[in-house]
């Protein structure tokens, strides 16, 4: 993916304002799960695992005309540069109902009522973005498992570093950066089932980051389908 | 075949005709949320319809016929269907039932009644947890719980061997036609194999030919919609059991049509049908007998016409008996308790008499 833009300054890894980092999704990684996907976007190596609908421990979650969605969000002790204590905290509670939210618009689960579909993402390292990027990956893995979908969602974030509108923050870029905008997407209708803002922007600088992030999703929803269809006829081949 | 070229003939038609209204073709793989037609097409299982468009909600492949467009899912899960024959694991005894593991989303119960009648006994002397058994699912209530049910030939409990356990949509290709592909790995390994639709299937025989029998059924799950599998599977079969395959046997032709026919649930009536004399088969010593003389004979495997032409029928008769026998016991006991009452009412009496004098026993006795 090149673009090359005269207008506006390279970004410190050497990106361009609207390139992605590199993208590699892998779908049926694990054996024992109903579905799993395993992403790496630049330096976030992210792996999701669905159980299919089925039958729950937690009776008071479950609705009678409707499936239901778990998602749980977690990150590896070693994912980022100082030991992250394990086990649930503020912002992976945050990022698992937002996981949670993003999807289930998504979701055609009427035809499993008093059923749950539980998803698990596992952050292994980190490196900026993984809110996007555990979304994307759950919905590949929840595509992997067979559960009915409307449209296979797809995350990406923009941001504003250096007074500049960009595309797919880095950690550096997040941390540094003034603005934050993670978005998810349907890809087909274009609906936006996810977004959040962390930062100052104007009103222009909003809209722009949003038709940025949009666009990014469309590319990462690119590789998302390219990685199911090459799966399967990987399974073809034997 | 010509029904396959009817209906490409179809397709065709709406490629290039007026409307061009399908975007996909027979046996294309799609992924969730592709577009795979508009307007004049019915939006068939695995799909759904948004302003005008139909859509797919699962990943699978194509299924195109009469204009109703459906998809075929690679992966799901079982839910439960009455009449289905399945293999499920006791999970709880209660105090009147058993609750069973079907491999679904939804939990399968077993009253005691089914076991024995009316009279309570200790339900964990019959079926413990952990006991695997091949049941029947005799009726699913609105929240899709699974009643099921024991009647019925070879239904009961497994003693020994493996389960394993297969995508459901893969079922009708572990079957086969006409049951070609269960009868020729029997055949091979002289294993007994009992295949529930819930996807888990039973495996007994030798040890080293349980193991077999598993690799072949795990290979068929994962390429059950590659064509040629039954020859591949046969020449896998020759060559891990005799070391070698012998020449001159026939390829018969793939059929894909076939195959989109066994995987549709609608027609999965067959298939039970046959599975279900597959297992009276094991059941009944001289009927395999016969069977297998059958098959060393003309090594198509293929099999006489089932016997059992209609499951359903079958199983309304059997229905129809037990309501008359119910009804016939029902009267009986009525009468049995007029009588009885009677009889009560002349002891009474007896008593009564009894009571005034207390000579009088001996008296009635003599």
């Amino acid at each position: 993916m090149i673009f090359i833009s005269e207008d506006k300054k390279q970004r410190a890894d050497g990106r361009a304002y609207n390139e992605l980092r590199p993208i590699k999704i892998e779908v049926g990684v694990l054996e024992r799960v109903d579905g799993s996907a395993y992403v790496e976007v630049g330096g976030n190596k992210i792996l999701a695992s669905v159980y299919g609908p089925k039958e729950t421990y937690m009776k008071r979650f479950l609705r009678p005309d409707t499936g239901v969605i778990k998602v749980k969000y977690n990150m590896a002790p070693f994912s980022v540069d100082s030991r992250k204590r394990p086990g649930p905290d503020r912002r992976s509670n945050e990022i698992s109902k937002i996981t949670a939210d993003a999807l289930r618009p998504a979701l055609l689960l009427e035809s499993f009522p008093r059923s749950m579909v539980e998803v698990y993402i596992e952050v292994i390292a980190a490196e900026g973005g993984t809110r996007c990027a555990g979304v994307t990956a759950a919905a590949v893995a929840l595509a992997d498992a067979g559960v009915p979908m409307k449209d296979i969602v797809a995350g990406c974030a923009a941001g504003k570093m250096d007074d500049q509108i960009v595309l797919d923050l880095s950690e550096v870029e997040d941390k540094e950066g003034q603005a934050d905008v993670p978005v998810v997407i349907m890809p087909r209708t274009g609906e936006i089932t996810l977004l959040q803002t962390d930062g100052n922007l104007t009103d222009e600088e909003f809209e722009e980051a949003i038709n940025l992030a949009i666009e990014g999703c469309m590319e990462v929803s690119k590789v998302q389908k390219e990685a199911l269809k090459n799966h399967y006829v990987q399974n073809l081949e034997g | 075949m010509a029904y396959y070229l009817f209906n490409h003939l179809l397709v065709g038609i709406y490629l290039y005709g007026v409307y061009k209204m399908i975007y996909v073709e027979n046996k294309d793989l799609v992924i969730p949320g592709e577009v795979l037609a508009e307007d004049d097409f019915y939006s068939g299982r695995g799909t759904f319809r948004e302003n005008g468009k139909i859509c797919s909600s699962l990943m699978g492949l194509v299924s195109l016929r009469n204009r109703k467009v459906s998809v075929i899912p690679l992966k799901s899960k079982y839910i439960p269907k009455k009449g289905d024959v399945i293999i499920g694991k006791i999970n709880d005894v209660k105090f009147s039932m058993w609750n069973v593991d079907i491999n679904s989303p939804y939990s399968g119960i077993l009253p005691a009644s089914e076991v024995f009648g009316r009279d309570k006994k200790n339900l964990n002397r019959i079926f413990n947890v952990g006991d695997v058994l091949f049941l029947r699912v005799v009726d699913v209530d609105e929240v899709k719980k699974a009643k099921l049910g024991l009647k019925g030939r070879g239904m009961g409990k497994f003693k020994g061997g493996i389960i394993v356990s297969i995508a459901p949509t893969k079922v009708p290709r572990l079957i086969g036609k006409k049951g070609s592909m269960i009868n020729m790995i029997k055949d091979k390994t002289g294993c007994k194999i009992v295949v529930g639709q819930n996807g888990l299937v039973w495996v007994k025989g030798e040890k080293d030919m349980e193991q077999i029998t598993k690799n072949v059924i795990k290979i068929i799950e994962k390429e059950a919609h590659t064509s040629g599998l039954t020859n591949r599977i046969r020449d896998k079969l020759y060559l891990d059991i005799d070391g070698e395959i012998p020449e001159g046997l026939d390829d018969e032709e793939y059929d894909f049509e076939s195959e989109v026919n066994l995987s549709n649930n609608d027609n999965f009536d067959d298939d039970s049908n046959n599975h279900r004399r597959n297992s009276f088969a094991n059941k009944h010593k001289r009927f395999n007998k016969k069977f297998n003389r059958r098959n060393s004979f003309n090594k198509k495997y293929e099999l006489e016409k089932p016997r059992l032409q209609n499951f359903k029928a079958e199983l309304e008769q059997e229905e129809l008996e037990a309501k008359k026998k119910e009804d016939k016991k029902r009267n009986d006991d009525f009468i049995n308790n007029l009588e009885n009452i009677e009889k009560s009412k002349s002891k009474k009496s007896f008593n009564l008499n009894r009571k005034k004098s207390g000579f009088s026993i001996l008296k009635d006795n003599f």
